[in-house]
């Protein structure tokens, strides 16, 4: 990745009263969603995929790192909570814990491989780790191969809230996705997400100035498997189903197409990403075989006319006070 | 949306007194009955069902009348990419913004699986006709649905059987090495030992390979009668191609792929698919009425014969509205009931029956693809070689892990 192509959302200082006021905007728009007939299952599914590209961008955003095996971690946490969740009859909340912390353990593993190397290289490397994770995906029981894991009781949150309820499964899920993006927020702006930063920017500096570059990237990478085993464990509460379209290197590409179009290294840009091409897919479901090549001509004009991506771009041409 | 609709119908019954509340309970929901085709449109299976399935469902509803008592037909179609969750998504979408009534076809056992959760879930009749998987009327069978078309047991325990009679004594599997293919092979090796005949060797390939040389000629060596390959899709076109160059059917064995299509056979040519042997559960060229079927079909669709799916799903949609017209209730469990009453008597299955499991009994067809100075042309693919009888084709009721069954 060259640095023309991340120019990421600089100058934050002006934005000040602005964030604020954007995220309680969309907290409000979120709890509100469901009552302008939107309907709350697609709204449910784009924020598990939002959620996955954040995490993601974690990654790509923020240490410039290209992982193209982030499938793995989506969808191993899919797995593992399904299977706690039917199988061992887990409560839905501890369900989606295991599945999460499962894939924060696949990251620190995948990292700590994976780090070793740069661009092209750590792409491959993960590529190959979740094909292999994909293959194991396919073979062993639990998984139940290609009809994956079906009718995942979505149950209750410690028997508090019903979840077979679809509104009230809806403001679980969108709290899940505050969360994660909460998380994600607080340490990107830490001084924790300012070294890697400095990472993206300039490795041979900030390992001069005496930062451990490998062990922070590796955190950040399992940080960001974490969160994607987060996001995929509520999409298979949410959808009841765990399949391998889920570990699957399509899922991979999708993800880095949903950062791309929203815009790498900014906060809000995957939501935006992953709301375009979810809605694509659902809305233009009815056409057939020209969803594909309708989101490939989005992704060509993007590629070629605005290159930070649609939040990327909006950011950049805010006007910058003081 | 149900809700509402108990609502109005209890309004209608303070206002109109207890006439009209007979009638209230079942009737035709919105005024109109919504057949939702759900199917691949875009990927691997969009030749076998995709736009052709929807072209058989508008023409069962013309073929009816276009109404059912009065009230309108309405065909809706959508693509569902091979992936669970954006099936799930629409079939639940479906039903509870659109007022789906009935979903049909459906390939890909695992979005299959996805959607019966859905439909048996909301009380929507579900009418698979392109799935393979034996789960569905096994351990998630449910009483909204029907199997009409195939599946994998009728395919490859139709197809070991009938080989083995045949005189194909001794064979080698061929197996994509994952829970289907073995699946698979342990279905027919069953089969093929209890007729008599003997399994002398297996080898287990890699999902979606490309290179098959190695375990050809291990098959090849092994001197079977059959080789049988226990994978699908790409993989069996890809082994029976790499078969041709080796001259494996030439050389005295046989082929049989145990899940195969019309269309892979096209797509094959007949030069290196000629001497498979497969089961279908339909034939375009077998009979009067299928031609007539077929080639009203292929004049929709630039000449394509209908798939035993496509078929499938023209019989399923058929049914269901006149059990639907016969009981004037669109529910899911109440219409499939019904058609769990009434014989299916059509160009695709004669004294057909859905059984308690939802399997839709029928005969199979054991067919051989021509050699090609046999074929007249495009689409003449098949010599039907025996026609496998229902009662022996599927998965007998007494071994199904049904919870409907055992009652």
């Amino acid at each position: 990745m060259t640095d023309t192509a991340m120019k990421p959302a600089t100058g934050l200082r002006g934005r000040r009263f602005v964030t604020p006021v954007l995220a309680l905007l969309g907290i409000a728009l979120l709890i509100a969603a469901p009552f302008f007939g939107i309907y709350p299952v697609f709204l449910m599914k784009l924020l598990c995929f939002a959620l996955f590209a954040c995490a993601f961008n974690l990654m790509l955003g923020f240490v410039g790192l290209l992982s193209f095996g982030h499938a793995a971690f989506f969808g191993m946490a899919a797995y593992v909570t399904g299977h706690a969740v039917k199988a061992w009859e887990l409560n839905t909340v501890l369900g989606i814990g295991a599945g999460t912390a499962v894939a924060g353990v696949m990251g620190l593993v995948f990292g700590a491989i994976a780090i070793r190397q740069k661009g092209v290289y750590f792409a491959m490397i993960t590529l190959a780790l979740a094909q292999m994770v994909y293959f194991f995906c396919l073979q062993v029981p639990f998984t139940h191969g290609e009809d994956g894991i079906q009718g995942i009781p979505r149950g209750t949150v410690f028997g508090l809230f019903d979840l077979r309820d679809t509104l009230t499964m809806y403001y679980f899920v969108a709290a899940v996705f505050l969360v994660g993006i909460f998380v994600i927020y607080r340490t990107v702006h830490s001084p924790f997400g300012q070294a890697l930063k400095g990472i993206r920017e300039n490795e041979a500096r900030m390992i001069s100035l005496g930062y451990p570059v490998a062990l922070l990237k590796v955190l950040a990478f399992t940080m960001s498997a974490a969160l994607t085993g987060l996001a995929g464990s509520t999409k298979a509460i949410v959808f009841q189903t765990a399949t391998l379209t889920d570990v699957n290197w399509h899922m991979s590409g999708e993800v880095v197409l949903m950062t791309l179009i929203g815009g790498m290294g900014t906060i809000f840009g995957p939501v935006v990403g992953a709301g375009v091409i979810i809605a694509l897919q659902n809305y233009l479901a009815t056409i057939g075989s020209w969803v594909t090549v309708v989101m490939g001509t989005i992704f060509v004009i993007c590629v070629l006319t605005f290159r930070r991506g649609i939040v990327g771009e909006i950011l950049a041409r805010w006007p910058k006070k003081g | 949306m149900r809700l509402h609709r108990l609502a109005l119908a209890s309004s209608a019954l303070v206002a109109f007194g207890t006439v009209l509340a007979g009638a209230a309970q079942a009737e035709i929901s919105d005024d109109a009955v919504k057949i939702g085709v759900l199917n691949d449109r875009s990927g691997l299976y969009a030749d076998l069902s995709g736009e052709g399935s929807v072209v058989a469902a508008r023409m069962a509803v013309e073929d009816f009348g276009g109404t059912v008592n009065g009230k309108a037909i309405e065909v809706l179609s959508a693509d569902h990419q091979n992936k669970p969750d954006v099936g799930s998504n629409i079939a639940r979408q479906w039903i509870d913004q659109d007022g789906v009534d009935v979903i049909v076809d459906v390939p890909t056992s695992s979005v299959a699986l996805a959607v019966q959760q859905v439909t048996s879930e909301k009380d929507t009749a579900f009418l698979d006709s392109g799935a393979a998987t034996t789960a569905l009327t096994n351990d998630q069978c449910a009483p909204t649905f029907v199997h009409w078309t195939y599946d994998t047991y009728a395919l490859s325990v139709g197809t070991g059987k009938a080989v083995v009679d045949e005189g194909g004594k001794s064979w080698f599997f061929l197996t994509a090495d994952y829970a289907f293919g073995h699946q698979l092979e342990k279905d027919t090796a069953a089969v093929v030992e209890a007729n008599g005949g003997t399994v002398v060797g297996s080898v287990n390939h890699p999902l979606s390979s490309s290179d098959f040389s190695s375990f050809l000629l291990q098959a090849q060596a092994s001197g079977a009668d059959v080789i049988g390959l226990a994978n699908a899709g790409g993989d069996t076109t890809n082994a029976i191609k790499q078969a041709n160059s080796f001259g494996i059917v030439q050389g005295g064995q046989k082929l049989a792929a145990l899940l195969g299509f019309i269309t892979d056979v096209d797509a094959l040519g007949l030069d290196v698919a000629q001497g498979l042997t497969l089961t279908t559960g339909f034939y375009w060229d077998r009979n009067e009425d299928t031609r007539k079927f077929a080639d009203r079909f292929a004049e929709k669709m630039n000449g394509q014969k209908p798939t035993m799916v496509q078929a499938g799903v023209y019989s399923a949609v058929m049914h269901y509205l006149k059990a639907v017209e016969e009981i004037d209730d669109d529910g899911g469990k109440a219409a499939v009931d019904q058609m769990k009453k009434m014989p299916i008597n059509d160009f695709f299955a004669e004294d057909g029956t859905i059984r308690e499991d939802g399997r839709m009994v029928h005969d199979m067809y054991l067919v051989q693809v021509k050699k090609p100075g046999d074929s007249a042309g495009k689409w003449d693919y098949y010599e039907i070689v025996k026609t496998i009888p229902g009662s022996e084709a599927f998965l007998p009721i007494e071994k199904s892990s049904c919870s409907l069954a055992k009652k």
